[in-house]
């Protein structure tokens, strides 16, 4: 074998698109629906579900505090990973600044939500 | 394009809204799109996590930008998009994954699409329940 190939970091982005997209098939409709229709209207949950209080500590939980990073991270990657090779199918060229904007966006989003995780404490 | 550049090439087939000569290709563009919905969402809960993060001023803030009617109406947008990613993720998992044998029979792909579907229901129904659980 050629010791001089490097090794491909392709495989990554895909298991990242692959986890995000298995992840938001089996629970983004349910997600959004609690989150951004039933919380919201109250129903059929009450209107203390997302209470300042329950999700400081739902997040302050390892558990809860795991699956918000996985589901922003996963969810950012899945997306980003998926527009950006949609790109040449809109005819938008898929260099270097194409890259920056998705996958630099993707890994925004992530830190930004790992940062204020962390800062929000155990 | 450039006109001369047509000229010398001769006929160019233009390929200016390709996806909607097909209607494969129209449902190809509309299971791509779904990623739109689920990077909208991650942006969502990315907002929530900051304004948590600044106190309950801040979340409360958030919490109530979530209960405008636009922002019901997004959702609305989002939740239909999910189910059509989640039908569509599915439908062309047969495609994406290595193929799968049973008993030295190979699984069919209409056989993996439905257990997807079925997945996702239970998946489903299992938050739901487990967030009707803990409903205060």
């Amino acid at each position: 074998m050629n010791p001089n190939l490097k090794r491909s970091r392709a495989p990554i982005f895909w298991l990242m698109f692959g986890g995000g997209g298995m992840l938001s098939a089996l629970f983004g409709t349910a997600l959004v629906f609690i989150t951004g229709i039933a919380a919201p209207l109250g129903w059929p949950y009450g209107e203390n579900l997302l209470s300042y209080e329950r999700v400081l500590a739902f997040s302050q939980h390892w558990f809860g505090k795991g699956l918000l990073f996985v589901l922003i991270w996963l969810f950012a990657y899945h997306a980003m990973h998926r527009i950006y090779h949609s790109l040449h199918d809109l005819g938008i060229p898929t260099g270097f600044v194409a890259k920056l904007v998705c996958y630099g966006g993707a890994f925004l989003i992530t830190v930004i939500a790992a940062w204020k995780l962390l800062a929000i404490g155990f | 394009m450039n006109h001369r550049a047509t000229m010398r090439r001769g006929y160019v087939r233009p390929m200016q809204g390709w996806w909607r000569r097909d209607p494969f290709f129209v449902k190809y563009m509309i299971r791509e799109v779904t990623a739109v919905a689920v990077l909208v969402y991650a942006i969502i809960l990315m907002v929530g996590v900051v304004r948590l993060s600044q106190g309950a001023d801040a979340f409360n803030g958030w919490l109530a930008a979530l209960k405008t009617p636009g922002s019901i109406l997004l959702h609305l947008v989002l939740l239909v998009s999910m189910i059509v990613h989640a039908k569509s993720w599915f439908d062309i998992m047969p495609k994406t994954m290595p193929l799968l044998f049973v008993g030295g029979h190979r699984v069919e792909g209409s056989t993996i699409t439905r257990a997807g579907y079925l997945v996702t229901i239970v998946a489903t129904v299992l938050v739901l329940a487990l967030v009707w659980g803990v409903r205060s």
